[in-house]
Parts: structure tokens; sequence; C-alpha cells
């Protein structure tokens, strides 16, 4: 096959830039260099989210490296009670992405994540001859090894299986001594509500090997509805502050509490990690004030278990 | 010149006529030929319930009988479509009972189905027969129970993989005593217990069960009571296959299996303990479809089943059978045409079996009719592609997923390009391609000049720049669906080819780089698409136009935008720069 050539049809060039034909005036000229505005980001519009930015952006679900800042305030919001506080619990940094930062090459400004979108730069583009640096593919798969099967499954649907596969694999029993249903292998679709949210978003919880994960990760997936509770009255270019967003969830009393196998409902983090994720069917973020009652039960329960 | 027929001539030559393709070309010859087939048309096959609203199907179309209705876009399936998004099959399902009173057959999958609609179809269909619900969710046991109770000439009920809520296994005791009618029941997906005997009479009393799937609850211990009472069986589904070790059990469920002369397919083999698989051996002979997807044992029992079924013709099996039993299986197997191999361990991040590209070289060498592949792996290389393409050039689904997406090949660490370039330069037939590994845009341009009867096409994970779509979308001359994940695809290849995707059903676009401002400018160009764009950081015009959208659905409608969507979800058009309800 030879070598793709250069073509006009699509206005494509070595320079690769925007302003050309086809687009209209109606689109800005897309700075295609300019990655920080164009990448995906988790952050409010347009702020810099100073706790959250790193070097190379991040995509959506993904945690930055060494960005312990701001995991402490999420936990309080949804755990009621002084009792149940985690930011003392937290320790070390919560990296869980898959760290494949280092040795992206400069240019290609490769993300953080494998699995983010590339070549955003036009010389990208043609001729391709050369294949994308063999380095990020190496480096990829000595970092796997010491990534434990948890980060694996932390890019949303992937491998692409269905969910009745994953979850009958999860539940297959570990009769088979060849066949271990490893922790890490497992997998578990529950579904999370938010009281007063529009809709209600589904969760892998084997995809967390912590509370603080989870609650990290939920925080960062219903900030948004509490952002449109408090941002319709702003005008579009108006930005709300890191600090304001957790003062309004702080404010709130967001408590997080699960449904166990017996179909209660139950505060989240008083049981091991692995108790729970063995025993949730389903996540939901209620208001402090309903959450009351839940918590004496929790305690009951788990000694009748044992 | 009126040399033409009489109506009711005409009509009849019509109802030989079952394939939609053929009735729709007819109805463009004259308008009396459109009315005439209109007035005949019995069956409607809607593949995106957006493009059509339920009002235009019935006032083009008022006799029907049977309706088929898709929904989510397919990475609904991998998560990838928030809940909410859509896809409510209830306004359909209203519509037609109003119109379709003698309707017979809904068929859905990817659709949102409440119990609020199972009872209206309980009720409003005097004549209901079928109904299968793939991959649907929504609705409870309760919903089941209604369409038990009152659905007097049920045939089909067929569950398929939907999510239903489990409330408990009483619906089937709802089927009340005088229901014969019974030819297909698949309850697979339900996890709780139903009653055994409700179960056993049941199968008892309708004779013309062709279909059985069972769920995971049912017993093994009992399973011959129901094969008893149905010899006639040609698919079975068993539910959990283990049971204590016990010599009667085993010699039942043996002397059972041999009276169902007619099995052609079995499934279900949840939880297989290897010592009861024997029982079945006197069935292999005739099986052509095999699910083993589900069976948790090695390679040496899959190879002792497996090699028994010389008529087999489907498999779909764990990655257990590893490249040796694939060898096994292309050696007694020769008229396998489909294939999946499904992953045991997808989140491992060490290869715990020794599953390579080999075993699917063996198959492709050894398998003369092998079309249809749907294989898991976690490595692979140009060179076992190639050779797959030329032992095959007559494949029209090839499914690819390695565990890592951007694997290169392993022997060279080149990009897969010219591996899955050979696969559609080859295989002229090609309708459906899925790929994974290290790909740049040398193998869409491989794809856009070769794959020209490829429908279907899965991307994640690959091409350098928009040339790489440009060479799907200005190539492919048969492209019904496109789906993308993660890949750097942005505004020009996609604005350069908006006309093309009037020809096609759909095109999803998600973490890739198409700007909001190229989303709002095809909404207001193309009005014969609806140009959804999901974002759930919330507005999309809260952030600069430049700023890539989460995700991007389009798809062609002659309903016009919807108003059924959730707050995350935004269409573009003519209207305003962002319109949602």
């Amino acid at each position: 096959m030879s070598v793709p050539q250069e073509h006009d049809y699509i206005g494509l060039s070595e320079e690769n830039k925007a302003s050309d034909k086809i687009l209209s005036s109606e689109i800005e000229t897309k700075n295609v260099l300019n990655l920080k505005e164009t990448e995906l980001r988790l952050g409010l519009p347009g702020s810099e989210s100073p706790e959250r930015k790193s070097g190379n952006g991040v995509s959506l679900f993904w945690k930055d490296e060494g960005n312990n800042g701001f995991s402490q305030s999420p936990l309080k919001n949804f755990v009621s009670g002084a009792k149940r506080d985690f930011s003392d619990a937290i320790k070390g940094s919560g990296k869980w992405a898959l760290s494949i930062n280092g040795g992206s090459e400069g240019d290609l400004e490769k993300n953080d994540g494998l699995f983010s979108p590339r070549g955003y730069k036009g010389n990208n583009t043609l001729p391709e001859k050369e294949i994308p640096p063999v380095k990020p593919v190496e480096e990829k798969k000595i970092e796997s090894g010491n990534n434990t099967p948890a980060n694996k499954a932390q890019v949303v649907g992937w491998p692409p299986i269905r969910s009745f596969r994953k979850n009958t694999l999860a539940t297959n029993s570990p009769k088979n001594s060849d066949v271990t249903a490893k922790s890490g292998s497992r997998c578990l679709y529950v579904k999370v509500s938010m009281d007063g949210a529009p809709y209600l978003r589904k969760i892998d919880l084997k995809t967390y090997r912590s509370y603080m994960e989870l609650s990290s990760a939920l925080e960062k997936m219903f900030s948004c509805f509490t952002i449109g509770q408090y941002g319709e009255g702003f005008a579009g270019k108006e930005r709300l502050s890191e600090s304001h967003i957790m003062d309004l969830l702080h404010g709130s009393e967001y408590v997080l509490t699960y449904e166990d196998k017996d179909g209660d409902w139950m505060l989240v983090g008083d049981v091991p990690w692995e108790m729970f994720t063995d025993s949730c069917k389903r996540l939901r973020i209620m208001k402090g004030s309903d959450a009351i009652g839940l918590a004496p039960r929790t305690m009951q329960k788990c000694k009748s278990q044992k | 010149m009126a040399y033409s027929f009489p109506e009711e001539v005409l009509e009849h030559v019509f109802s030989f006529l079952s394939s939609d393709k053929d009735r729709n070309a007819v109805s463009l010859v004259c308008k009396s030929w459109y009315e005439i087939e209109r007035w005949s048309r019995r069956r409607i096959f809607i593949g995106n319930c957006y493009a059509v609203s339920p009002e235009i199907m019935i006032r083009r179309f008022p006799e029907v009988r049977a309706v088929e209705i898709k929904g989510k876009p397919h990475f609904a399936d991998f998560n990838l479509v928030p809940e909410g998004w859509g896809a409510y099959v209830r306004p359909w399902i209203r519509a037609m009972s109003a119109a379709y009173p003698f309707l017979e057959e809904i068929k859905l999958k990817r659709m949102v189905v409440t119990d609020e609609c199972l009872e209206l179809i309980a009720r409003s269909f005097k004549n209901f027969e079928v109904l299968v619900l793939s991959s649907c969710d929504g609705f409870t046991t309760a919903g089941l129970a209604s369409i038990a109770a009152n659905c007097r000439n049920l045939r089909e009920l067929d569950l398929g993989e939907s999510e239903v809520e489990d409330l408990s296994g009483h619906w089937l005791s709802h089927f009340p005593d005088n229901c014969t009618s019974l030819v297909s029941l698949n309850m697979s997906c339900l996890g709780s217990e139903v009653s055994f005997s409700a179960l056993e009479r049941l199968v008892a009393r309708c004779p013309n069960l062709r279909t059985l799937r069972l769920n995971r609850a049912v017993p093994l211990e009992k399973l011959s009571n129901l094969l008893h009472h149905a010899p006639q069986l040609v698919e079975l589904g068993t539910g959990a296959y283990s049971a204590e070790i016990r010599s009667d059990i085993f010699s039942s469920l043996a002397e059972a299996f041999s009276v169902c002369k007619q099995l052609k397919g079995l499934s279900g083999l949840w939880d297989v303990v290897p010592a009861y698989l024997p029982a079945v051996y006197s069935v292999c002979s005739g099986i052509t479809s095999l699910n083993l997807s589900y069976a948790t044992i090695q390679s040496p029992d899959l190879v002792k089943l497996v090699s028994q079924c010389q008529n087999l013709q489907r498999l779909w099996v764990l990655d257990y059978i590893e490249d040796t039993g694939l060898e096994a299986l292309a050696a007694s197997c020769k008229d396998l045409e489909e294939l999946r191999v499904f992953p045991s361990d997808p989140f491992g991040a060490e290869p715990n079996v020794s599953l390579t590209e080999q075993g699917l070289v063996s198959v492709s060498e050894g398998c003369p009719r092998l079309q249809s592949v749907l294989y898991f792996c976690r490595q692979m290389s140009n060179a076992a592609l190639i050779t797959i393409a030329r032992n095959r050039p007559k494949m029209i689904r090839f499914r690819l997923c390695i565990i890592d997406p951007q694997a290169p090949d392993h022997l060279t660490h080149e990009p897969l390009d010219t591996g899955f370039g050979a696969i559609v330069e080859n295989c002229k037939e090609l309708r459906r391609l899925s790929m994974t590994g290290l790909l740049t845009d040398r193998v869409f341009e491989y794809i856009g000049t070769h794959a020209k009867k490829l429908e279907m096409l899965s991307i994640a994970f690959a091409g350098n720049s928009d040339l790489g779509l440009h060479h799907v979308l200005s190539g492919c001359e048969s492209l019904r669906k496109l789906e993308i994940r993660d890949c750097p695809f942005g505004d020009e290849a996609l604005l350069a080819n908006a006309a093309k995707l009037e020809t096609m059903r759909s095109l999803w676009m998600s973490s890739c780089s198409v700007t909001f401002g190229a989303c709002k400018l095809l909404g207001r160009r193309m009005p014969s698409l609806n140009v959804e764009v999901m974002d759930e950081r919330g507005p999309p015009d809260s952030r600069p136009e430049s700023c890539p959208v989460e995700k991007l659905y389009v798809y062609r409608t002659v309903a016009g935008r919807r108003v059924d969507m959730t707050g995350f979800v935004w269409t573009m058009d003519e209207d305003a720069a962002t319109a949602r309800l």
C-alpha cells in the first residue's frame, strides 16, 4: 500500500489548521494545538480546577496522580456524623489510575490514560508512515504488572462485555480449583441514585478498592446535579468555584447509603470494604435528614451476621 | 395503458414478498402499487425507534400483525449510554393498542419496557402470540405475570438477556391451566426460583414446546422430569448444571436426554460439574448449536464434549478451551460456521489461560464454513490475521477484541493495520467488523478501499487523525452503523461527509474530538438528521464551542427531534443552537 498522500478534499494539510473552506465561520477557529481547552475534563465549566488539574489532563472518571488534596472533603458529605469520618482513614495516594503518563512523547501530549484520545495535534495526521511510538506501549506493559486487576477495569465499558455476562461470571461459584473468583476479576454493576437528581447512574463496584475511591468517584459523578440546581440562575459565563461546590454539598448534608442483600438500607462505611461489595445491591445518596435511624441497626446487623 | 391486474391479484402476488427490501421496492413502482402494498404489509422492522414515529407507521401501514423495534445504540450494552437516555416503548404500545387490535407479535431490542407496557400488551391484543424482549430493561416479574395470565394464545415468551427486576418466581404460576400453546419459553435471565411444579405442569401440557431455556435456579436433579414431559424439544437451556455426584441422578439424566431425539441446541450450563457432562453425549451428534459460554470447565472436559458434536455449526465458549481445545474443535467440527470465545477473566492483569491468536488460526484452517467470529484474546499478530483472511475469504462477521485495546502485533510490535487490511481485502462479503489493537489511519484506508459490503463497523482507541474517519465515511458504500469510542477523530471528516450520514442508520462517537461547534453546524445543515449530544458535565453551551462533546449520536429520522430526552441529552437543530425539553 502506498503511503497515504495528503489530499485536499477535506482541507487537511501538513499543518492541519481548522480554518479551511469546509468549516463555516460559525465555528471558532479551532486551535488544535491548544490541548487544554479541548481536553475532556471533569472540572467545572471553564474553571481551572486547581485541585484536579494535572499536567497531562484527565479524562472523566480518572483521578489525577498525587491528587489527594481534595479527596478529604467529599467524604464528609457522604458520611454523616463524626463517627464515620473517613478523612482519617485516607492514607497514601489515591492512585488508581493506570499510571502511564511517564514517557509519553511531549508532542503527542498523551494523557495519562492510555485510553484517551490521541493525536489532537495536526502534525500527527499525515503521512502516517511511522507507527506511533512503541515506548509508551512498552511502558504500559511494564507498568501493568504493578497494577492490580481492579485498575484495568476502570475504562468504562472495556472490555466490551455485556453486564449480564459480567455479572454471571462474577457470581460463578469458585468450585473449580483452577478457576478462582479473584476479587479483581469480578464485576458488579449497581445502580446509584441521588435524591433530587433527574436520573440515576450505574457503576461497577469492583473498579474501586476502598470507600475513599468510591466516594470520590460518586462525588464527581453527581456534582453536576448540584451544579445544576444552583447553576441555572447563573449567567453562562459565570463560574462556580470548587470550594463553593464543596460548600453546597457539605451544606446539604448528603449521605451515602446502600441496600444490602436482605433489602435493608444501611449507611455506607461501617463494614469492611470486601463485605460491603459482597452485599451491596444498590446505592442511594440521600439527604442526611432522611438517614437518621439507619445508624444503630448496622452495628446490630453486623453482629447478628457473624 | 390499462393492462393492469386487478388489485386482488396484485395483493396475492405481494403476499409472497416477505423481505422489506422487496416490499419497499414494490412501493415505489406507482401509486396504486404503493397503496396495495401498504395495506398488505404485515411485518414491520424498525431499526431505530427514533427514526420514525408510531403515528407515521400506523398511518402508512394499517394492517400490521408483527412489529420489531430496536432502541438504544449498541454501545449501551457496555454501559456507555447513561440510564434514562430514552428508547421508551410506551408510546409505541399505546399507539398500537388503539390501531392494531389484531397485533400478534412484538419484538424489542434495547428498549425500556415498563410493567405498565406489559399490562397494556396483555389487555389490548386478543390474538397476541409472540413477545421477545432482547436486552431490554425497566420491567419486573409482575409485568410478566400479566402476560402469562392474559395472553391466551401465547406461543413465544423470550426474555433474552433483559434486566428484569426479579421480585419473585411467582409469575410463572400465572399461566392458566388451559394454556397449551407455548412453543418457546426463555427465562434464562431471571434469578428467582419458579415453582417447579407449576413449571412442570406447564411444560407437560404444551405439546408444541420446542424451545425451553430455564434459569439458573432450576436444579439439575429435576431436569430429567422436564425432559420426560418434553422429548420433542429442539432447544434446551439447562439450569445450573451441578448437583451432588450421584449415580441415580446421572442415570436418570442420561436416560432423559437419550429420549430427546430432536435436540439441536444446548445452552445454559452454568456451574458445570464435569462428571455430569457425559449425560448429554447421546444427543451430541445432533447438536448444531452449543452455548458453553457460562461453563467454567477446563479444556479437556470441553474438548471431550465438543469433539462428539460433529454436526456443530455454532459454538459459544469461554477461553478455557485454549488453543489446544480449538485445534481439537477444528479437527472434529467441520461444519462450524460461528465461533464466539469469551474471556473468563477479562479484568485480570495477566492471562489466566493459554489462548492466543493460534487458536483462531487453527479454526480458520480446519473449518471451511467458518463465517462468523467473535474472539476475545490477549495477543494478536498481523501474520495470524493475514492467515485467517486467506483461509476464510467468505467471512461475514469478524469481531476481534484484544483485552488491551492498543496492543500491537506481539511479534513485530507494529500496528495491526496490515492484518485487518488483509481481512477486508480478502473477505469481500464482510458485513460486520470490530477491531482492536494498535491501529493507525492506514487501516482505515484499507477499510475504505476494500470493505464495500461492510454494514457495521466498531472502532475503539484507534487511528491518528480525521483522515481515518474520512476514509471510512467516504469509502464504505454499504455502511449503515458506525460506532466509535476514544479515537482522535474530530470535526473535519464528520462535516465533510455529512451527507453520508443520511444514508446510514446511525453514528455513535464517544470520547472523540468532535467539538460542540461542529455538532451545532451539523445539526443545522442536516435537517433530516437528529444530532444528539450527550454530556453529563452540563449544557454544552456552558463551555466553549471548541470543547469536545462527550458523546455524539447522529441518526437519520423522519420523525423530527425527539421530545423525551432527559437532562443530559441535547439535540442540535435549526431552531436553537441547543434545544432541549
